[in-house]
């Protein structure tokens, strides 16, 4: 029974290694100026998780079948050590707390920085179960909205026309176009309830909460097109609600948005 | 217009969470108020058993968070049924239709559920843990190594865990500098949790095992506890909680810990308990084999779900068959999914065992385990008023085995002071 034990323990421990460290899947592909950084603290998190899983585990399964009862003298009576106590907190506490403080480098890049004038500016308004995305156009401002102005067919998010920069806003659904390269500042919004903005590719999810304008920033590197996905459960269809992220060239997506825009 | 959330049934629902709001909240100052008030004489609090520590723990954070969620239960019925707009933000526009309603914050009722939140998943698993320490104990025959700690870390488990339910809410809209607070205290929790892990090793340390069905449950707790525990040094960090936020991975990490690791905890519990509960015994056999089916079998289904979360397979998911980034995930799909069933089905050996145990099972002596704690001195069942009138006095601590020079190798916490000791 012990030794059972012990082995079962064991064979899970080095199941969940050769799963972690094998070919077995990972994240896709990353193609964001903060994504490698992302991945970097995964990596480096899962090397300290690693260490204390294997040996709490190992230890585990090894004074199981050490221990097991064999008649004969009484357990060591022991009601602890202080030393070995205080070492524990001691030695979890810095690397935890380290590995937090580390982590916030990427967080703090993403959120807390200034962004540099000349980002695209793209605004995106989640609705069931579809994107819709917004370009301020050349004047480089969006024009003003009213809630009893939107209209799924003709007017999805709403612009309202008496406004002179609402003119050139350039409104698409389901397909963002993004030059590559380039700083992209968006502005998050859903019409209804809370949806979550979220593209594998670019290491990048941000929900969309009715009532607010929830800033984000990326900065795209590679050409292509990538997938959009809801990741907030957000009605009948959410497993459906998909959108395209189209990462191009500067001329490309000069060209795309114009073509848009006289359409 | 029909959908979820449109009916009434979520008023009844959001009735009936308001009732068990309140009745958790009478519970627990029952606990409160007993475990204060109502102890043996000589049972001092560090002579409790951690069993008892972890359900007033437990019992502290309940009294202390279920009134928030009563409140904001409240709130969200009004907003249905009163006109008002705590959560509803004006300018909704559902299916087309404005929604008339002026200016609430969603963001509020997600600070109000998890302020609730996060301190119940510590309700759900701190009595697991007072299971785990008294059948490690029990089962190795040895005093549980680090009392004191044990009882300070449950302590700051449960006390930290008011303050890390912002690491619910990272991608949500909250102020990325609230989010740094967040993560740092999140990561704290793990330093009291390794106390307890380290511990539970310590207590198997020098032990003589008995591989009973209850402390195979034990031990599957601490695998899992470790398993599950671990994973939140993911999930606690802001950077790395964006890409696996709302994906199989957190869903893996508090399936393995609140909810395999907690009924790791009650089966424990059951087995351990039974014979005092019906003064029957439950068959060791049958509960062994329903212990190896059911250990095998979460691993199987919420380790690769880990490695599902890391490819990108989101909760909540009605199909993933729409995106190309979920494709390569469907052969996991499938063993998931057999694993989860094979696991639902062992759990009838455990259902036969226990009406077969409550009418057929071999009777129970007074102690059958050769137990240290309060209830293993009365009958199996016990009499009305338990100790059936019997007065009792405390004169030892909760973990007593192997004590050198003691006639057996437990000394209950009644047994009279020990000659050595005087």
């Amino acid at each position: 029974m012990a030794l059972a034990l012990a082995i079962l323990i064991w064979a899970i421990v080095l199941a969940s290694v050769v799963l972690f460290t094998g070919e077995f899947g990972w994240f896709p592909p990353q193609i964001s100026e903060h994504g490698d950084a992302m991945d970097a603290q995964f990596n480096l998190t899962l090397i300290v998780v690693a260490i204390g899983f294997i040996l709490a585990q190992v230890a585990l399964g090894y004074y199981v079948w050490r221990y097991r009862d064999r008649s004969g003298a009484r357990a060591v009576y022991t009601h602890g050590s202080t030393k070995v106590e205080v070492a524990t907190v001691l030695i979890t506490a810095v690397t935890f707390i380290t590995l937090a403080v580390i982590g916030q480098q990427v967080w703090i890049g993403l959120h807390l920085e200034d962004m540099p004038e000349n980002a695209v500016q793209v605004e995106v308004t989640a609705q069931q179960f579809a994107w819709n995305f917004r370009y301020p156009g050349p004047d480089g401002q969006f024009g003003k909205t009213a809630t009893r102005l939107i209209n799924d067919q003709l007017n999805p998010v709403g612009l309202d026309s008496r406004d002179p920069a609402s003119k050139d806003d350039v409104v698409t659904l389901n397909r963002m176009a993004v030059p590559v390269n380039r700083d992209i500042r968006l502005t998050l919004r859903s019409k209804d309830v809370t949806h979550s903005f979220f593209v594998p590719a670019l290491r990048f999810k941000q929900d969309t909460t009715p009532g607010l304008a929830i800033p984000g920033h990326f900065k795209a590197l590679k050409t292509g097109e990538y997938e959009i996905a809801c990741a907030e459960l957000c009605g009948l269809q959410h497993y459906k609600m998909k959108g395209f992220l189209m990462v191009m060239s500067d001329q490309e997506f000069e060209a795309w948005l114009k073509e848009r825009a006289e359409f | 217009m029909a959908g979820p959330g449109l009916g009434s049934g979520q008023d009844l629902w959001i009735i009936s969470i308001a009732l068990f709001c309140i009745a958790s909240l009478l519970g627990a100052l029952n606990f409160i108020t007993t475990v204060l008030n109502m102890r043996a004489k000589g049972m001092s609090l560090m002579k409790m058993p951690l069993t008892v520590w972890t359900w007033f723990t437990t019992a502290i954070l309940a009294l202390l968070s279920f009134p928030v969620l009563l409140a904001a239960g409240i709130l969200l019925l009004l907003d249905r049924l009163g006109g008002t707009s705590f959560f509803i933000p004006a300018g909704l526009v559902v299916s087309d239709t404005v929604i008339e309603s002026s200016g609430g914050s969603p963001i509020l009722w997600q600070h109000l559920f998890w302020f609730f939140g996060h301190p119940e998943v510590y309700i759900a698993i701190l009595p697991g843990m007072g299971v785990a320490s008294q059948l490690l104990s029990t089962f190795a025959r040895k005093p549980i190594f680090g009392y004191h700690a044990m009882v300070v870390a449950v302590f700051a488990i449960g006390m930290l865990g008011f303050f890390v339910w912002g690491h619910h809410m990272f991608v949500s809209g909250l102020s990325p500098f609230s989010a740094l607070v967040f993560s740092i205290l999140t990561l704290a929790i793990g330093v009291p949790s390794a106390i307890k892990t380290f511990n539970w090793l310590g207590t198997l340390w020098g032990g003589k095992i008995r591989f009973t069905t209850a402390m195979l449950f034990a031990i599957g707790f601490v695998s899992l506890f470790v398993s599950g525990g671990i994973t939140g040094l993911f999930l606690g960090q802001t950077s790395v909680d964006v890409q696996l936020h709302d994906t199989y991975f957190p869903v893996a990490h508090f399936h393995m810990i609140m909810g395999v690791a907690a009924i790791f905890g009650i089966f424990g519990a059951t087995y351990y308990w039974f014979p005092k509960m019906f003064g029957r015994m439950l068959h060791e056999g049958l509960g062994k084999l329903h212990f190896w089916l059911t250990f095998i079998g979460v691993n199987a289904i919420f380790i690769p779900m880990h490695l599902m979360g890391i490819m990108g397979q989101l909760r909540r998911y009605a199909e993933s068959t729409e995106f190309k980034f979920m494709e390569p995930l469907q052969p996991y799909q499938e063993f998931v999914t057999i694993a989860a069933f094979v696991t639902a089905a062992a759990q009838l050996l455990f259902l036969v065992n226990f009406c077969w145990g409550m009418f057929k099972g071999k009777k129970a002596t007074e102690n059958p385990w050769e137990a240290t704690t309060l209830e293993w001195i009365t009958a199996s069942p016990p009499p009305h008023d338990n100790f059936g009138g019997r007065e009792l006095v405390v004169n030892h601590a909760a973990y007593e085995y192997g004590v050198p020079g003691a006639p057996r190798d437990y000394v209950m916490q009644t047994d009279p002071p020990l000659e050595s000791a005087k």
